[in-house]
């Protein structure tokens, strides 16, 4: 069971690295909904019992993060014309080397945690940590709004990751509602990616931070 | 005697069976494309070919030019006869063997590019720049790589790192090695050893006033080297020494034949990178080996 978990989580790891590497939007948003799907089996793997409840959750994360999500980005990206093109403004190979640092960092930091037992044998706490500190390259490091949805959306897989450590004692009616909060977001984030394009002609933050009539 | 028997031996196993695994490679690559290609002993023959043909020199040229292939050919069988082959061990082994082998290919590499530069070509010095720009990357990754079987067996002799049975970083070091594999022997995503177009070329360009004899020692030196890494890698990734001798050579073949396999998919399923994302791909190679290494110092974390 354990080994099966960290092998999910290692994945999720190895996308976090995929997603700071990749300079085309649709490879990170792929990278960005494979992890949801390997970390929406999570809640399957930690219940001991299965509930009809847990099922449901897991089927419903899997299926927002995994599909509706992607769809919706890939939907907003085809409306509004995006190039593919990522525009950093941290370097590829710095930005994967930060991520590969954050990484390292979270998994001997973690172990410095005072973590239940039952957690200390699991990646979930270095998991969470890495993919948040990437959700953070992303969200700093780059261009597009796009891209920078998608390091929001990394980012909230970690949290969903440290939420797993609570899900014993949290019911999981929290994390569908982070959930439905989530995909709310992303739907209104691409009606508005829309109209940005078309009121200023593009979508790159530097330029929207300049204010004109 | 016997051991001097032995070694002379495997010398020759070593130098006879290297050209073979250019030829499989293009064989590979023309199975894809649809077109019938070259022998698998093409590469024999032009060997022969250039053997029996004279030298052309610059008067600008010193003596290092005939040098420089002479000597990495030397390093690269010498490196050669410094892994061990399954459970059969190495030819030489010594403690700390694994620096000089990491050092004989820097040293190959050195010549190679002193050899270009011995010619006064602007064209052959940016081949040797590009050249050393990469190794740079590539070599991080192969000690990183290298440190990471040290640490996992405890030990800095080849036969002990090689032979223990790998953890569970041996796919990130599978993966890291063969991108090392690729960019050290000039393999598409970094080079392309087929075009003839000066903005591409890294090796070919290196070696393009080279002839006769020389130009054979460096074709030669450069398939030891492809049968070089991709024994390295099977070794790091596959625990041979507790099969039987006969199992573990043909293991040992079978693997370095889907290496040499894989290296022709991936020469004809992938476009050559553009140079700025060539630093990229070694900083993944270097990250892979740097996990691997991570896995192995804290003793299978996961």
């Amino acid at each position: 069971m354990n080994t099966t978990v960290n092998l999910l989580i290692g994945l999720a790891m190895g996308l976090n690295l995929l997603a700071l590497g990749s300079s085309r939007l649709p490879s990170i948003i792929r990278a960005m909904s494979v992890q949801g799907m390997a970390l929406g089996l999570l809640p399957l793997l930690l219940e001991h019992e299965l509930d009809w409840r847990v099922v449901a959750v897991a089927l419903v994360t899997v299926a927002v993060k995994g599909f509706v999500i992607p769809q919706l980005l890939r939907r907003a990206m085809r409306a509004a014309n995006i190039e593919r093109e990522v525009e950093p403004f941290i370097g590829f190979v710095p930005s994967l080397l930060l991520g590969a640092a954050g990484t390292v960092a979270a998994v001997a930091g973690a172990r410095a945690l005072l973590l239940l037992p039952e957690h200390a044998g699991t990646l979930l706490v270095p998991g969470a940590l890495a993919s948040i500190f990437t959700g953070l390259i992303l969200l700093v490091a780059r261009a597009k709004a796009i891209s920078q949805v998608c390091g929001y959306l990394i980012m909230e897989n970690g949290i969903y990751l440290f939420g797993l450590l609570l899900i014993h004692s949290t019911p999981l009616l929290v994390e569908s509602g982070i959930l439905l909060d989530v995909t709310v977001g992303i739907f209104v984030t691409g009606i508005i990616v829309d109209r940005i394009q078309r009121a200023f002609d593009s979508l790159d933050t530097r330029k929207l931070t300049v204010l004109r009539e | 005697m016997i051991a001097i028997l032995e070694i002379i031996l495997r010398l020759a196993l070593w130098l006879v069976l290297a050209p073979l695994l250019p030829g499989i490679i293009n064989k590979v690559k023309a199975w894809v494309a649809g077109r019938k290609g070259p022998p698998v002993l093409q590469l024999y023959y032009d060997l022969a070919r250039l053997w029996q043909k004279g030298v052309v020199l610059s008067t600008l040229a010193s003596p290092g030019f005939i040098a420089g292939p002479a000597v990495a050919w030397v390093a690269l069988v010498g490196a050669a006869l410094l892994l061990p082959l399954g459970p059969a061990g190495s030819a030489l082994s010594f403690r700390g063997d694994v620096l000089l082998l990491v050092y004989l290919f820097a040293v190959a590499r050195f010549c190679t590019a002193w050899a270009a530069l011995e010619t006064g070509s602007a064209f052959e010095g940016m081949g040797a720049a590009r050249e050393v720009s990469y190794a740079v990357l590539a070599e991080a990754a192969l000690i990183t790589g290298i440190l990471s079987l040290s640490v996992q067996t405890g030990s800095v002799t080849l036969a002990a790192m090689l032979s223990q049975p790998v953890g569970a970083g041996a796919v990130l070091l599978a993966a890291g090695l063969f991108a090392v594999l690729l960019a050290e022997n000039c393999r598409v995503p970094f080079d392309d050893p087929n075009t003839h177009l000066e903005l591409t070329m890294i090796h070919e360009v290196m070696v393009l006033d080279h002839s006769g004899p020389p130009l054979a020692a460096v074709l030669h030196g450069a398939a030891v080297k492809l049968l070089l890494f991709a024994v390295l890698l099977s070794q790091a990734v596959l625990p041979l020494n507790g099969l039987p001798p006969l199992l573990a050579a043909v293991t040992l073949g079978a693997a370095v034949l889907v290496v040499t396999v894989g290296v022709g998919l991936v020469e004809s399923l992938l476009a050559r990178f553009a140079f700025r994302r060539v630093p990229l791909l070694l900083t993944t190679a270097f990250l892979l080996c740097l996990f691997a290494l991570l896995l192995a110092w804290k003793g299978g974390a996961t």
